[in-house]
Parts: C-alpha cells; structure tokens; sequence
C-alpha cells in the first residue's frame, strides 16, 4: 500500500472536528479536515454563537423596557428582527472566517465537499453527490455532529414548523409560538422570543423543564419563566401539530386534560440524533445505536483506524464536549502520555435564558441516587450586594458536597451570569477541591461571584450573608 | 582558573558522605565561610563551608547522591571575573561516580509491598519528589487520610504525576496509619503483613555497627543502685522559683555524675589496646533520641560547670540533636555517658557501652516506693540506677565507689553547691 497522503483526515469541521485537528496539527500530524458546508459547523453557524448573538439582542429588550427601574426614560423603542438576525448572521461569519484562518495557521488542509468511508484508510469527497476525489489517512475522525431529532407526528416543515435553524433567522417576528421540548434549546428560544414580545407556550413530556439540571433549578427555572408569561405544560405530550393558513394548531395533552393551542408558529426542540446517514459507515464495523455511533472511552470505533467524536457519539451534546474528546481522541493516536477519558461529571452545561442555568457534575438527586451522603449549600441571589445593584436579584446557587469526603460533586446555578460562573466550581471539581480548599479561597466583592463562596459556607453551617 | 571544589571531612570518621541539599546554585557568588551545602555524615547532617571565594561554576554531584567519597570532586568554583565557557578549558576530571543513585530514584527511604499494580494506560511517575513532597488533590489526600491509603506508594496519573482520585482505586487501603482503616487486609497463613522498608540512614548504620562490635568485644558487668532523690527534688523546686530556664532532674544527675567521676577518676577512663587513659575531665554525653536514630552529644568538663550552665547546654544540644544539626564536636568525644528513661516511666535498664568510653549510667524513674528507714516503713521518691561497665578498665569495686560517690551527691545534693569549678 502507497503512503497515506495524511496522517488524519477529519470529516466535519464543528467544535469537535476543527479544535481536534489545530490539536493534531501541533502534534505534528499532517492532518486534513472535510467540510461539506461551513467551517466550525453548527456550534458557530447554526448554534451556540448565532443564538448567543440572538439572546443578546433579548437582554437589551429586556433592560429597555426596565428603563425607568433604573432611573431612564426612552419613546418609542422597537427593534427590527430582520436587522437582529442579519447582526446573528455576520456574527457566525466573523467566527467562521476565523476558523478558516486558524486551519491555514495550523496547516491543515481543507478539502470542500462532503465526506464518506471509502474502504480502508480511505475517504471520498463529494460534490453534489458527485466523487470529486479521495485522499487517503492513517486515521479518519468522524465529526459529523448531529441534527434535530424529530419524531412521528412531529415533523418539521421549516415554514411553520420550525426546528432550531429555522427559529434563528425568522423573516418576520412571530406574535404566537408553541415550544415542544424544554431542554436548553427549547427554552433558550423560549426566553429569546418571549422577552422581544411573543406569547410562548413550552410543552415538556417529562415532569419538569430542563430536566438535565438539578429537580430545584428546574423548578424555580419554571416559575421564573412563568412570570415572565410563558405558559409551560408538563408531563404534557403534543398531539395533531398542523400547520394551518396562518400558522399552527396541536392539541396539549396534561393528564386527562386537553387543550387546543393555536400559535404562529411552533419549534420542535426533543433532542438530536447524530448525523450517521451517508458517510460510508456501511460495510465497516462502526456500530450504529439510537442515532449515535458506538465508541470506547477512546473515542474509537470498532473499526480500526476510524474514530468518532462529539454530538455524533451521544450526549451531552455539547460543543466543549465535542472539542475535548477531539483532543483525547488525538492525542491518544499521537501516543501522547498521561491522556484521560472525558469525565462528564466535569463538563459543564449551560443555557443562555434570562435567567441563565449553569450546573456542573451531580445533581442532588444523581448524588444520593449514586449512594453518596451529601451535603447541600444554597446561596440566593437576593442575598448578594452585587446581584441587587445590577438589578438582577433573582436566582440561586447550590452545591452538593459528598458530607464523607468534601468531594464538590456538582453544582447548579440560576440566574444572572450563571454560565460565566459555573467555570470557578467546574476548575474546583477538575482540581479536586474539597470544602475545605473552597472555604478558604477569598472572592472579591462586591461580585457575583461571591455567592459561589457562600453557598459552600451554607453547605457547612457557615453562611455569612443569608 | 577554575577550581575544583572537594568533598570535605565532615568529621573525624568520615570516609563518606550523602550530598543531602544544596545552598547554593550555579552562578551564585561564595565568600569563605559561606555554607555550601548540607552533608550527612555517619553521625549527623552537617553544614559544609566554603574554603575558598569565588563563584559557584558548576555542580557535579546532584543532591541527594550518597557515597560521595571524602576529597571527590563535587563542584567547579570560578575565579571573579570566569565565566562558564572557562570550564571548558579546565582539565576536568570526571565527576565521580555515586555508588548509588541519586534519592529521588527509590523515594525516600519507604517502600512498601504488596505493591499496587500500576495500570498500564498510567504514565510511571512518581508523585514523591526527592523533597519528600507528595502531588497529590486535596480529595486525594483527604480520602488517604480517611481510608489510610499511603500516598507515597501511589504512582500519580494527574498532571506532572499528581496524585488523583481515580489513583486511589486500586490502592491498598489501611496501610498506612489512617483515622480509620474499614477494610481489612486479608493473607493466607504464612504470609507475613504488609511492612514498611526503611533504606537505612548512615546514623543507623553507625549504631548498629558500633553498639554490635562493643556487645561482642567488650566484657561488661551492670551494677546497680537505688538513690532517694527528695532532696535533690525539694532542691530542685526551690532552684527553679529563681531561674526562668528551668532545670531537670537529669542537669543534676550531669553534675552529680561529673563531679562523682573526678572523685573516682578510675570511672573516666577508656580502654585502648596500648594503655587505660584516665581523663581528668568529665566530658559527660546525654543519649537523646531523635527520628533519626540515639545521638550523645557532649557536655564538655560538666563537673566544672554549674547545674544552670549544664541545663542551658543540655537543652540547647537537645534541640540540635533533634533537628539533626549538631556538629560533629558537639557530639563526639565524651568520657562518659548517662542514658535517661525515667521519663518513660522505665524503673530500671542496662545500657550497652558507648565506645570507648568505659561506663554508661542507665538512669530509671524516680518514684515513691516503700523504704524501711531506722527501722520504720516509709515513703521516699526513689531512682533505681544501673552502671554499665567495661570490665577491662573497670573492676566491680571501681564501679560500686563510682556508684556510692554519685549516690552521695544525688542524695545530700548540696555537696554539688560545695564542690568548686576549676577541675576543666
């Protein structure tokens, strides 16, 4: 057999592929990187960065029409969606450029075109299901990511019935939406569309929103959502979901209850399922469960040679999920020592809703449920200076403390900024802190921050501030 | 021209020594006298001066190494105004070869076994640097502590080698001293319990050489007596409402003995293959245990010396020993030696010689016990003593006058206060 051309060739160019191949490229690996369609892929096109900008947009609606709270007055304030969402896009622009500089920095190749397993160490690229070359690789890395998932009765039509890439560039602002789902994405649209204006129903088939996040996060989540007004059914299915002349109707299903919700229009927002279709997976030995590719804790597949990574792989279906297994993905094919499987007790999650959730590692109900004995920390916001200064005095911040050890097994934050916090508790869980290392750490005031500080204290009887 | 820095005698019996720290560091500036760096000989660690100035060029023993040789090179020292490219020019002579390797390679002398299997996805490197530091999580330490995992067996995975939770897995637990150790280690029958090696230090080394070679060769003989010391303890009472340092009963029994061994001059002797010497000083050395291992430094002509004077030296060397930072003239030499376990609550020992001198004190804990005086039973605190003697100097005669000469001293203890300085 010739030489490979490459060491690595990475299908897909998202958070997981493109931050897997500079990392390869700095372990000297000739590494090559296939996009069919934007560089950095759904995280920086189509997901975390274009709803950022989107939510941003939501934040200064919200303080402007709170004007006089803080002591302003202003006539006539509007917004143009069309010119909120065109900001959105030339932000996914400015980043996807970006990663285009960064793969030339790091001379990596990138080979346009969509790509498929094409026998052993070889992958084909396509052009309008077109073969318009093959390159060869030691290594092959699929980081195809995932898309919404949709199930019988709830099919997208991408006019009315939107999934979440049709609900970041609207054409015109819908007064009415029905959100089925309320995992971050639901409720992150949710809260966006919401705060500019529109009358949002949130339907959950589980019995309570977000229901990742710890039992008391969701539930002060959901009554600070439903006093903003959004209407939130759970344990509520939808039924008959039809797009109708002017928009929607779908019967909401709560126990016994029915009621018929009309709306202009409705996301569906129940999970994703991994892009697996149409990448050559037939005939290898890459397994396929649940929409998800199989692979060990090494991010191998059960064929030699290839690789899978982030969203594809399973949840949580987070980009820094994706990136940091793209970096134990490759450094274990480059033999670098002292590599570790990803720990999802230390992957934090976030949703940029007004208010903000954060958490990292166990919930309370995860921890005791694992057999540990815990001890619990709770911080309001409304017991923090600096959260009533800036007029955001609504949230809380919990931690779970293993009560043997003073292991941080997780912790779970609401409210302003709590996505920018979460990283201190997420360093103190990777270091292993225990209670102790915490108490003893000075935070600065007058900060947020310093609500991470006293829910510790809390969780050992030694709570200043509340 | 640069010049080579040489392993010094540290002590009289040094032949070699471990290179334990460094002061200084390459390209430092030396003044005479400067301390260079700690060396442990056989009986201490000992600070090794500068015997020239200059400027420190470039260390050729690592720190850590033993069995650097007395006179071995173990340093370029460049002249003011040298550079480094001129040891380039100097005629180098190898660096010796350390008979052994540097600490850091076996980790400070502990071992343990059954060792933990080392999982093959974890990089080998020891958490322990030669410092004795361990990289370990606060977690990590935390649940050692709990479950009496010994950090020191425990190869880290973490970054740099830390020790983290996920290494304490398959660790043995309860093997080191915990606040609890929940499980149990199970053996077979036969099998002996997990333990703990520790490499020999050259200060064990020394004892157990010398305290073997004088219980074969030396033919001792123990007497024994019992001293009332109510006296001596009223004195001291009385003594120590006026001083600040207080004085121990021990500083007394120094005296008592120093001044008891002028008295029978025989007791102070040694023995040597030529001749007895008969010292006309008592240099008395106190045992003190340390960590390290039993050291004695001296209390040079203790019978010149008042009891406040023997205290303030007595616990100055105390404290040296302890810190292992005496010197070697502070701990070699001796005439004689008292070895003290009444602390313990010890009633009563024999001591093994402390070479070459010929006779120890092995002093017990004074103690009310039932006396008969003019015929009458009654209490007194008592203090049962035992002489060690070498019977080549020392008959058994000798030794009962030493005994009855430092139980007069002990029980009517103003004749210290009679007895003038002078005799040093």
């Amino acid at each position: 057999m010739a030489d490979p051309k490459y060491d690595l060739v990475i299908i897909g160019s998202g958070p997981g592929g493109y931050v897997a191949a500079v990392r390869a490229s700095q372990l000297g690996l000739k590494t090559a990187i296939v996009e069919e369609k934007h560089l950095g892929g759904i995280c920086l096109n189509w997901g975390c960065i274009p709803t950022k900008a989107l939510l941003r947009c939501a934040e200064i609606h919200h303080l402007l029409h709170h004007l006089d709270e803080f002591g302003f007055s202003a006539k006539d304030v509007g917004f143009d969606i069309g010119k909120i969402v065109a900001r959105s896009r030339a932000v996914a622009d400015q980043l996807s450029k970006g990663v285009g500089y960064l793969m030339k920095k790091n001379k990596i190749d990138i080979l346009e075109g969509r790509g498929r397993l094409a026998g052993k160490g070889k992958v084909a690229i396509e052009q309008a299901k077109k073969k318009v070359g093959e390159v060869e690789a030691k290594h092959i890395i699929l980081a195809t990511g995932a898309r919404a998932r949709t199930l019988p009765g709830l099919e997208p039509d991408g006019k009315k019935i939107w999934t979440y890439m049709e609900a970041m560039v609207p054409e015109s602002f819908p007064k009415s939406l029905l959100v089925i789902g309320s995992g971050a994405i639901g409720i992150e649209f949710a809260s966006f569309y919401r705060n500019l204006g529109a009358e949002v129903t949130v339907v959950e088939i589980l019995d309570r929103i977000l229901p990742v996040e710890d039992a008391e996060i969701s539930k002060l989540a959901q009554k600070a959502f439903e006093k903003q007004g959004i209407r939130i059914r759970t344990q509520a299915s939808v039924e008959n979901l039809k797009a109708t002349q002017t928009g929607v109707t779908a019967t909401v299903k709560t126990g016994d209850r029915e009621e018929e919700v009309e709306a202009e229009r409705a996301i569906l927002a129940v999970g994703i399922t991994g892009n697996v279709e149409d990448i050559g997976l037939e005939g290898t030995k890459v397994k396929v469960e649940k929409g998800h590719v199989v692979v060990n804790e090494w991010l191998a597949t059960d064929e030699p040679g290839v690789y899978a990574i982030g969203d594809l792989v399973g949840p949580p279906w987070l980009a820094h999920k994706a990136s940091h297994e793209g970096v134990v993905c490759v450094e274990k094919i480059a033999g670098v020592k002292g590599v570790h499987p990803l720990d999802v007790t230390r992957v934090p999650g976030c949703t940029y809703s007004m208010p903000q959730v954060a958490s990292v590692g166990f919930t309370e109900e995860a921890a005791k449920k694992a057999g540990r004995e815990v001890r619990v920390g709770r911080f309001p916001y409304r017991g923090n200076g600096k959260a009533i200064a800036l007029g955001e005095a609504e949230g809380l911040v919990k931690t779970v403390f293993d009560k043997k050890t003073g292991e941080l097994l997780g912790a779970h934050i609401l409210g302003a900024e709590a996505t920018e916090m979460i990283q201190g508790y997420m360093i103190a869980r990777t270091l292993e802190t225990t209670e102790a290392d915490l108490i003893e750490a000075i935070f600065p005031h007058p900060t947020l921050s310093e609500m991470l500080h006293e829910s510790v204290l809390d969780a050992y009887d030694r709570v200043i501030h509340f | 021209m640069p010049k080579q820095l040489l392993m010094q005698a540290l002590s009289p019996t040094m032949e070699e020594g471990t290179l334990a720290k460094w002061l200084k560091k390459e390209g430092d500036a030396i003044a005479i006298g400067d301390v260079l760096a700690e060396v442990e000989t056989d009986k201490a660690t000992v600070e090794m001066e500068a015997p020239e100035e200059g400027v420190l060029g470039k260390i050729l023993v690592a720190e850590g190494t033993e069995g650097v040789k007395v006179n071995a090179p173990i340093a370029w020292l460049l002249e003011e105004g040298e550079d480094a490219s001129a040891l380039k020019d100097a005629k180098a002579a190898p660096p010796p070869a350390p008979r052994k390797k540097p600490k850091e390679a076996k980790k400070e002398a502990v071992a343990e076994k059954p060792q933990p299997k080392p999982s093959a996805s974890q990089p080998q490197r020891p958490a322990a640097r030669g410092d004795g530091r361990i990289f370990a999580s606060p977690l990590a330490r935390r649940i050692a502590g709990d479950e009496g995992i010994d950090l020191t067996q425990i190869q880290g995975s973490g970054p740099k080698g830390r020790i983290v939770l996920r290494d304490l897995e398959s660790a043995p637990r309860g093997a080191a001293s915990g606040r609890s150790s929940r499980q149990r280690i199970r053996r077979t029958p036969g099998e002996l319990p997990s333990f703990r090696e520790m490499s020999n230090t050259n200060i064990r080394k020394v004892i157990a050489e010398r305290l073997t070679r004088v219980h074969q060769d030396v033919p001792t003989f123990f007497l024994s007596i019992d001293c009332e010391i109510d006296a001596l303890l009223a004195l001291r009472k009385q003594a120590n409402e006026m001083v600040a340092e207080k004085l121990s009963v021990n500083d007394f029994l120094i005296r008592a003995a120093a001044l008891a061994l002028i008295e029978v001059p025989a007791a102070n002797s040694s023995w040597d293959e030529k001749a007895i010497r008969q010292y006309k000083a008592a240099d008395v050395s106190m045992a003190v245990a340390t960590d390290r291992g039993l050291i004695t430094p001296v209390i040079q002509s203790a019978d010149a010396k008042t009891v406040q004077e023997i205290a303030a030296e007595a616990k100055a060397l105390a404290e040296k020993a302890r810190a292992g930072k005496l010197r070697p003239e502070e701990f070699q030499g001796g005439t004689f030696t008292i070895s003290n376990l009444g602390m313990f609550g010890i009633r009563q020992f024999d001591a093994i010689l402390n070479p070459p001198q010929a006779c120890i004190l092995a002093v017990g804990a004074g103690e009310p016990r039932a006396v008969v005086k003019n015929g009458q039973l009654t209490s007194a605190t008592m203090m049962s003593c035992t002489l060690t003697c070498d019977h080549r100097v020392v008959d058994g005669a000798v030794g009962a006058e030493f005994l009855a000469a430092f139980k007069r001293y002990v029980e009517e203890p103003a004749r210290m206060l009679l007895k003038e300085a002078g005799y040093g």
